[in-house]
């Protein structure tokens, strides 16, 4: 029962790692229908960036914030260099696109930040709590990576939810062309767009690097991970990609602590398949399949 | 009997090219090219397995990483167990697990669209190479299982290298399925691909079942897939998991999609980029006295700076941007404004 317990919260923990990279898929694909490989590439760097500012005597919250900005350009700065000429392309051209990025992402940040493995700090210990005698199966650090993700979500929806702002960019990815009648400057909600959900993989990225450590392609797995929970959950709705990701953390969790760790990605797929043979089009998606 | 013709030609055609190509290896290649140019072979028969699928009707593929090596360990195993069996068989049997295996990907690929497929194939080519990590008691686990490295017949001479023997079954084998691909998209199956590719419902309509044609270009292509990780295993001489990393399947892909996707020719030239291009930009960059952290990894810049700037500036292949400045800015290639070798994966039906 204790084991079900640890392996549960070890699932939530990173399952909310997870689901800010699949929130940050969905956003995307939502605003461009174009899926960003090179999220967990971008979120490794802005991580080489935040180890830099830290190693160069900086308090840990200052590389906290300067990995999160650096996410921000860099997501903007890839849209709206990179991404705009494609996005009336066929979308295999977004993808070749964006594996581009992931592959120059990971040949740049070895000659930059030298190709070792390093390990990444943390704020707050992640050590299990003790309380009286008995230790708690929950560091602080795994509170702050729940708190962190929740936080940036709760202010992702209010932008999105209850600012003019978020109400231009919710309109300019629904409809490009009705918005731009409307004066709305579509390609710069995009280029915002493109930049919150690379700060949400940069928080990813930042939360992940303690257990993952911190080297070129660190994020490749994590990426896949946050990818398979948004389409379990429908790629079309944020609830649904934190969802899935959250359920691909504990499956993942569950596999590696009751069968094996070296299987945990198998029974990623597994999961993945099942999902989509019975609901193609992910659980939380509702449009309708186009029949013949 | 124009199918006939067709199939003259091209038998000629590849026959005269055999030739040229075992000559080639034989009395002009040094050992090292002949090393690079089997590597070359391998790559070029499942880029052009990954052509037939992606290029030509339309199925994204992240994971034919996998599917080599499926192939490869189908090799290997069979190898541990029955070393004295011939080479020929054992490409025989991974060409049929890993179409098997292709079989089932296809099926529940049918029923994937755009991105849905996408991640799916990326999963599975994440998750695939754990598995004899696994089950280290078949698979050698993280070690792998070594190959022994093919003998050359004795009537070649005793001046015959191992080198050159593998690269000739590799070639052969590389002409060979380039010759049956080359008449199978040519005819009708080639037909009913493409018009899945190009529109789903119009096929539907005209009385193709859209499901079977998808499951049957799968299977063609992980056939090809698990031929070259078959040659794979014996070129590496070792299979182990590690050589079948995502990489693998992300270097398959785009080496078509420079290429130009959708051509044939394309999967050879994106092949011969992906082996040569960091043999000579390695060369470039040593001479530069670099730091190895930096030298390492400049093969790596380029190839994604490569990539970037052909979608951006060459967006059918950097074989369709030759082809075309060839045939002139005259030549209309296709009835819409967007680029003809690249088809449009099927919609994803919500909005």
């Amino acid at each position: 029962m204790r084991l079900f317990v640890i392996y549960t919260l070890d699932g939530i923990t990173n399952g909310m790692v997870y689901a800010a990279i699949a929130l940050a898929l969905v956003m995307i694909w939502r605003a461009t229908r174009i899926i960003n490989y090179a999220q967990g590439a971008m979120a490794m760097f802005t991580t080489y960036i935040a180890l830099t500012v830290i190693r160069h005597g900086a308090p840990y919250w200052m590389g906290f914030v300067v990995a999160l900005a650096a996410g921000m350009v860099i997501g903007a700065v890839t849209e709206r260099v990179l991404v705009r000429p494609v996005e009336s392309r066929p979308p295999l051209n977004a993808v070749i696109l964006s594996l581009g990025v992931l592959i120059l992402l990971e040949a740049i940040a070895p000659m930059l930040f030298g190709g070792q493995t390093q390990s990444f700090p943390v704020p707050v210990s992640n050590i299990d709590i003790v309380v009286g005698t008995t230790s708690l199966p929950v560091s602080p650090f795994a509170l702050f990576t729940v708190g962190a993700v929740l936080v940036a979500m709760l202010l992702l929806f209010l932008v999105f939810q209850r600012t003019t702002l978020g109400l231009r960019m919710r309109a300019a990815a629904f409809n490009p062309e009705i918005a731009r009648l409307l004066g709305i400057r579509v390609g710069r909600m995009l280029t915002l767009g493109w930049g919150l959900a690379a700060l949400l993989g940069a928080l990813a990225g930042m939360l992940a690097a303690p257990s993952v450590y911190l080297y070129p392609s660190n994020m490749d797995e994590v990426l896949v991970f946050g990818f398979t929970g948004a389409i379990i959950g429908g790629l079309e709705s944020p609830v649904g990609a934190v969802a899935g990701a959250v359920g691909v953390g504990l499956a993942l969790s569950y596999v590696s602590g009751y069968v094996g760790a070296d299987l945990a990605p198998l029974g990623g797929f597994v999961i993945l398949i099942v999902v989509l043979m019975l609901r193609p089009q992910g659980l939380f998606s509702f449009g309708r399949q186009r029949q013949v | 009997m124009l199918r006939g013709s067709t199939l003259v030609r091209h038998g000629l055609v590849f026959l005269g090219l055999t030739v040229v190509l075992l000559l080639l290896t034989s009395f002009v290649f040094d050992a090292y090219t002949n090393y690079n140019v089997t590597e070359v072979a391998i790559l070029a028969i499942s880029a052009a397995g990954l052509t037939v699928l992606t290029g030509i009707n339309g199925q994204v593929s992240l994971g034919h990483g996998a599917l080599m090596m499926i192939g490869a360990y189908t090799t290997s195993v069979l190898l541990t167990w029955h070393p004295d069996l011939p080479l020929i068989l054992m490409l025989v049997a991974s060409i049929a697990t890993t179409g098997i295996a292709g079989a089932i990907v296809g099926i529940a690929g049918a029923r994937l669209r755009g991105p849905y497929l996408a991640g799916a194939t990326l999963a599975l080519a994440v998750a695939l190479p754990q598995v004899p990590s696994h089950f280290a008691s078949i698979f050698g686990g993280n070690q792998g299982l070594s190959v022994p490295t093919p003998t050359p017949p004795p009537f070649l001479g005793a001046n015959f290298t191992q080198e050159e023997w593998l690269a000739w079954i590799a070639l052969a084998a590389g002409v060979i399925t380039f010759f049956v691909l080359a008449n199978l998209v040519r005819g009708a199956t080639g037909r009913r691909f493409r018009m899945v590719r190009d529109n789903e419902v119009a096929a539907r309509l005209a009385g193709v079942d859209v499901a079977r044609t998808q499951i049957l270009a799968y299977v063609i292509s992980a056939a090809c897939a698990g031929l070259a990780g078959s040659l794979f295993a014996y070129w590496v001489t070792r299979t182990s998991p590690s050589g079948f990393t995502l990489n693998l399947s992300l270097s398959l892909l785009t080496a078509i999609v420079i290429g130009g996707l959708g051509s044939l020719v394309g999967a050879v030239v994106g092949s011969f980029i992906l082996v040569y291009l960091p043999v000579w930009t390695g060369g470039f960059a040593s001479s530069l006295n670099l730091s190895s952290n930096v030298a390492n990894n400049v093969p790596l810049a380029i190839y994604g700076i490569v990539l970037i700037v052909a979608i951006l500036v060459f967006p059918r292949g950097i074989a369709g941007g030759f082809a075309s400045i060839l045939r002139g800015a005259t030549r209309v290639l296709g009835p819409s404004r967007r680029s003809p070798a690249l088809p449009t994966a099927p919609e994803t039906p919500s909005q």
